[in-house]
């Protein structure tokens, strides 16, 4: 009478579009807590998701119910020594013996925080939603593409290196066979010609005949040996083309100045700055390197403990970080293997007469080899010089160039979204 | 003989036949262990649905637990919420899965899961497939207020239902509605009235032509234009509804002015899935006690049999105690009486009162003790339910065994009063408390339709009849009256009312300027 089915086949997921539903309608509250743990986050720490927590009250489904009061009898277990009128003091808050069950979550409401896991991949969506990194895709439509050589059959001309030994020496084979073939034919003729005329009787032999017979079969014989073994046209050469190939690499320049008016709660400002920035990077390439300059008179590369908490003081020379920041891309990045994406943090101070020297670099030298550039600016007072110069860089360079001012830490997501934000194509 | 001759003669000799040994369980055995526990069951008379047993694995036992049970559900948020929720206790390791969930079909449908050993297998079969099933069968609730034949097939018409609602009007405005009803689903049940049959391939139907009539039926009942003749006077003061009415779903269906044809159907699917698990509620106890007292009786006959090892029985004792173990109120674990422990107490001393009978037995229960048990307990099964079952078949010893004692709680009394215990004295009070917890009407607020003015503003009443002067909690009251109102769409008013006097009002939309403050 039973029947009994495997069901484990069927798919496990039933649930996934009601939990699709849930996460949609409070996504509200999901973003809040997103954007709070990457205050909290380290700049390489990607590898789980996040709990999300929401107040009860509000995805409470509210039902008419009951509250404490009016008249109410209650059977419980597990009398010890209670008799029938006995009078007990009122147990004092929630969740006592005599409070039975069901008011302890009335009375509980809201308190409580309902609190689940997000997905790592649910936690990088709900952070980059709608962002879209900029000039991701302009490469391919300039045609800048790095390449990779790939084997396209052979052809007859290329250079000695490349000669393919095997397909030679066929296209040689065939072509002796194809112009040796009647000359060998003729002379295996003549050589029967002559055979038969030397076994003739020696009186019916025909001396001169047999000149004649010996001199041709001599003649076909050099004329066979004087096909060349091999020969120019007979070369094969492998092909290598180029196929385009787009780059999954990156590498993202951290450049911050760490000069005296530099205080760390600027530098942890720009920490979260560049964790955005590296997470953003990490969900569209494959291999990301991080590379981290900072400096004061002079600029230097350190590794990420040292560039976020180590101290220093001194003044400011900006240009010196963007010359070694070329320096690298050149040495070691090179634009075609490599996007390169830079994000400098700075207070605004730089000695006068160093701002247009950044601009030149700026702009001359590293602009044109990298994705995208951005500048923050944190500093809640008037701008200085290198802001000023940066403005007329942003102005004539706006399509990989981003600058923004950051008052405070809760700028940083805001701004972040704004420097990247889907440009709508014009 | 030497050692090894004589368990071998032991081994010889023993006339048990063991199903099996080991703690896998297989296809081909759990087919097995159901035929032996159906043998048994069927020489108790046990009358089923047939049976479907699904293997599934835990995240689809998961996804059966979010969906309130239902094996096709529509899709909502709430159901994600309850996904959410148990998929973070379940990997935390704070919860167990449930061993099996058993649906009130036709054929019944148990789910087993596949990391259960073969013991746990037998228990669930014996408990869902021979104790729930033949439950769902023979009880009378079950009888009148569900169809099992129909019920899948009408989820999963609610479900296209809904889906197509959502391609049409957008997942947000189907939302809102749903949200509006869950909040309403418990008073969307006809209490006493049976309601008819559902049947997918009929309600997909008539559900065109009902769209329109109702329609109709709605702009007569709202119709503005004055009638000719008959005295005007008459009709404003005729009250409507002329009876309150206590399924504020079923009256928001047919009489709410300005919902779409859709909507209504929505209001509807909610409302027959909240009438076909009413009766589960109000069951509780003996629906559970029942299974529970069957796989006790069952697997124990098994073993009796010689079918099953020590090791199983080991195994499946330490399980069913676990399941009917009773926490005492002032334990930590304790949260209300366990229905497994109650109902499966209850069932067993039923059968002890028949079998064995002590001198209180045959003065409580003079009807039954000493007569045959199985019809009995049969009759127990049928005919009652939580409330009804408790009244008339708990007996002074099971309430010794649980020491059950009354606590009164009176706000107007500064200290609780323990009112009756399990003594001579206490036995009936204690008895009546304990009915009374489980009826179903008493812990619910019983609210009702009240008025509406049908010739003025279309203004709605609500009445919560207060019982004992138990007061309804504000926030949710209000919150429910908001999703009221949307379906509504014109003023509702709530007033709770203790002896004709009302104590305490809610409006939604909420009074603009409040002279009070």
């Amino acid at each position: 009478m039973s029947y009994i089915v495997d069901r484990r086949l069927n798919g496990k997921n039933k649930s996934t579009v009601n939990r699709t539903r849930f996460l949609r309608r409070y996504k509200k509250h999901i973003k809040q807590a997103v954007s709070d743990a990457v205050n909290k986050r380290s700049i390489t720490d990607l590898e789980h998701g996040e709990s999300v927590s929401i107040p009860t009250k509000d995805i409470s489904e509210p039902r008419f119910s009951h509250k404490k009061g009016g008249k109410r009898e209650m059977v419980h277990p597990g009398n010890k020594d209670f008799v029938s009128g006995d009078r007990i003091r009122r147990p004092q808050g929630q969740g006592g013996s005599g409070s039975g069950e069901g008011e302890a979550s009335n009375s509980g409401e809201g308190m409580d925080e309902f609190v689940f896991q997000i997905t790592q991949d649910e936690f990088l969506e709900f952070l980059f939603e709608d962002l879209e990194l900029p000039n991701l895709v302009k490469r391919q439509l300039a045609g800048i593409e790095s390449f990779k050589m790939k084997r396209a059959g052979v052809v007859s001309t290329g250079n000695p290196s490349k000669i393919n030994v095997i397909r030679s020496l066929r296209q040689a084979t065939g072509r002796r066979v194809a112009f040796g073939a009647s000359t060998k034919r003729r002379l295996r003729e003549k050589e029967a010609e002559l055979q038969a005329e030397l076994e003739k009787d020696p009186i019916l032999k025909d001396q001169s005949k047999v000149a004649l017979l010996e001199e041709e079969v001599a003649r076909l014989k050099r004329k066979v040996m004087s096909i060349p073994f091999i020969d120019d046209i007979d070369l094969r050469y492998n092909l290598h083309i180029k196929v385009p190939q787009p780059t999954s690499k990156a590498v993202m320049f951290c450049l911050m100045d760490v000069s005296g008016s530099m205080n760390q709660s600027m530098k942890d400002t720009a920490k979260r700055f560049f964790i955005l920035l590296y997470l953003f990077l990490k969900r569209n390439y494959e291999k990301i390197e991080v590379v981290f300059i900072r400096h004061h008179t002079s600029a230097k590369e350190v590794d990420e403990q040292e560039f976020f908490y180590s101290r220093e003081t001194g003044g400011t020379i900006v240009s010196s970080a963007l010359k070694l920041m070329k320096e690298i891309m050149e040495d070691r990045y090179p634009a075609n293997e490599w996007n390169i994406y830079g994000a400098q943090a700075s207070d605004g101070d730089n000695w006068n007469d160093d701002s247009p020297l950044c601009k030149k670099l700026l702009v001359d030298d590293i602009l044109p080899l990298v994705q995208y550039y951005s500048y923050i600016e944190i500093n809640p007072r008037r701008h200085q010089a290198l802001w000023r110069e940066y403005e007329t860089v942003a102005q004539e360079h706006g399509e990989v160039f981003a600058m923004q001012q950051i008052m405070d830490q809760s700028d940083i997501y805001p701004v972040f979204r704004e420097l990247f934000q889907k440009r709508t194509t014009a | 003989m030497s050692h090894e001759e004589v368990l071998k003669k032991m081994l010889e000799d023993d006339p048990r036949d063991f199903i099996s040994t080991g703690s896998e369980w297989s296809f081909d055995l759990v087919q097995e262990y159901d035929r032996e526990i159906a043998k048994i069951a069927e020489s108790y008379g046990l009358d089923t649905y047939p049976n479907q047993i699904e293997i599934i694995s835990a995240e689809q036992m998961m996804d059966a637990y979010a969906s309130v049970g239902m094996p096709v559900g529509y899709q909502h948020w709430s159901f994600g919420k309850q996904f959410v929720s148990i998929e973070k206790n379940y990997r935390r390791g704070q919860m167990g899965l449930a061993y099996e969930i058993v649906i009130n079909s036709n054929p019944c449908i148990a789910y087993l899961m596949e990391e259960n050993t073969m013991t746990m297998q037998a228990l669930v079969i014996a408990h869902a497939c021979y104790g729930h099933n033949s439950f769902f069968k023979g009880n009378y609730l079950f009888q009148t207020w569900t169809d099992a034949s129909s019920i899948i097939d009408y989820l999963v018409f609610a479900k296209n239902y809904i889906n197509t609602c959502e391609e049409k009007y957008g997942i947000d405005e189907v939302e809102q509605i749903l949200d509006a009803c869950h909040a309403l689903m418990n008073h969307g049940v006809d209490r006493y009235k049976r309601p008819y049959p559902i049947s997918a391939a009929e309600e997909k139907q008539r559900q065109k032509d009902r769209e329109a009539m109702l329609q109709a039926q709605v702009n007569d009942l709202w119709r503005t234009i004055p009638k000719l003749g008959g005295s005007e006077k008459e009709i404003e003061q005729a009250r409507f509804p002329a009876e309150p009415q206590e399924n504020i779903l079923y009256f928001l269906e047919k009489k709410a002015p300005l919902l779409e044809p859709w909507q209504r159907e929505i209001v509807r699917i909610v409302r027959k899935i909240s009438q076909y698990f009413y009766p589960q509620r109000q069951t509780q106890v003996m629906n559970e006690g029942w299974a529970t007292f069957w796989h006790y009786t069952l697997l124990n006959d098994l073993y009796a049999q010689g079918k099953v090892t020590d090791g199983f029985m080991f195994e499946f004792l330490q399980s069913h105690s676990g399941v009917v173990f009773q926490p005492e109120f002032d334990s930590k674990y304790y949260s209300g009486i366990n229905p497994y422990a109650l109902g499966f107490a209850m069932f067993q001393d039923i059968k002890r009162i028949c079998e064995n009978p002590t001198e209180e037995d045959k003065r409580w229960f003079p009807d039954f003790a000493g007569s045959d048990w199985l019809a009995t307990i049969k009759f127990a099964m049928q005919n009652f339910k939580d409330e009804s079952f408790v009244q008339q078949f708990l007996s002074p010893k099971v309430m010794r065994d649980f020491k059950f004692f009354a606590i009164l709680d009176d706000d107007q009394d500064k200290e609780l009063e323990v009112s009756a215990i399990h003594d001579d004295e206490g036995y009936r009070r204690v008895r009546e408390a304990l009915s009374a917890q489980y009826n179903l009407s008493m812990n619910e607020p019983n609210i009702q339709v009240y008025d509406v003015d049908v010739r003025g503003s279309r203004a709605m009443t609500l009445r919560h009849f207060q019982h004992n002067r138990r007061p309804l909690a504000d926030d949710s009251a209000q919150e429910v009256l908001k999703h009221l109102h949307t379906l509504w769409k014109f003023d509702v008013t709530l007033e709770s009312v203790d002896n004709d006097k009302v104590t305490d009002t809610w409006h939604c939309p909420m009074p603009v300027a409040n002279d009070e403050e």
